[in-house]
């Protein structure tokens, strides 16, 4: 499927008036795109799938609001964002704010083990098993750093793009990136430093 | 990790390995790295997270049939088999 449609591929006349032939489309340039966010997001493949699902319902109900001032890419990631997030936030009701400021109370992760395991050999760090503790590592950042990370070091969007998605500063994004890098970084010393030592 | 200038320099490596820093600041950087070995491997592990973050990006693959059942709740079953123009 083609993800690298843009906006101007569409005929945005067509998808306000509800044309489902032009909608059809449109889910098929971005459904994958939504789903690996998704499923980086939560984990999970049927929770993934439901997130995929309600974005592209929402998308479908409000496209005659949208405006074309973003990208089509930008607009559907805030809504599958959004959905990701207050599925976290049902999850977990006492962690997850959308809007969360700037000032998380998330200090600085500091360094706290010195292991060199970057020169481990690549089959050791991107066994079947470091995959899955990848995705673990992940999951244990907070909702707001997760989101950022995953937008910009899985994803692939620039910052300028990240903070459009999620409607906060390029210094907010650039600070919650730094963040997650840092406590992933102190996750995965903790993992492959065991099998050095083995 | 205790050294002052350790800590200083934490909260820029993100934006030095993205290579976004200011010359300046990469500069002093590179000058706290020739002589701090436990920065250095701070800096070779960060550097190898993301690099592991971004190869197991591109191996996210989408259920067979996630397409089919989005289709289906989408009520777009018309357009399940390829183009949505040959549907019309």
């Amino acid at each position: 499927m083609n993800s690298s449609k843009r906006v101007e591929d569409f005929s945005l006349d067509a998808l306000r008036s509800g044309d489902r032939a032009e909608f059809a489309l449109l889910v098929d340039a971005y459904y994958e795109m939504i789903y690996r966010l998704a499923i980086k997001m939560v984990n999970n493949p049927q929770d993934a799938e439901d997130i995929l699902q309600e974005t592209f319902i929402k998308a479908y109900r409000h496209l005659k609001n949208f405006d074309g001032r973003s990208s089509l890419s930008t607009w559907l990631y805030r809504i599958a964002t959004n959905e990701a997030l207050m599925f976290l936030r049902r999850q977990k009701p006492d962690t997850v704010s959308v809007d969360e400021s700037l000032d998380t109370g998330e200090g600085e992760v500091e360094p706290l083990q010195i292991i060199d395991w970057s020169s481990l050999p690549e089959e050791e760090l991107m066994s079947a098993e470091a995959q899955v503790y990848l995705d673990k590592a992940v999951g244990k950042l907070s909702p707001s750093l997760r989101v950022v990370f995953v937008l910009r070091d899985i994803q692939g969007l620039a910052t300028r793009e990240t903070a459009e998605v999620l409607d906060i500063s390029e210094t907010a994004v650039k600070t919650r990136l730094s963040r997650a890098r840092l406590q992933l970084r102190e996750e995965l010393t903790s993992y492959y430093g065991e099998r050095l030592r083995a | 990790m205790d050294h002052h200038q350790c800590r200083h320099m934490l909260g820029s490596l993100s934006e030095y390995l993205d290579g976004t820093l200011e010359a300046e600041l990469c500069a002093e950087i590179e000058r706290h790295l020739s002589d701090c070995d436990n920065c250095r491997i701070v800096v070779d592990s960060l550097h190898k997270t993301i690099s592991l973050y971004h190869i197991s990006a591109e191996q996210v693959s989408v259920p067979d049939d996630v397409r089919e059942r989005l289709f289906h709740r989408l009520e777009l079953d018309d357009f399940i088999n390829g183009s949505a123009n040959e549907a019309q």
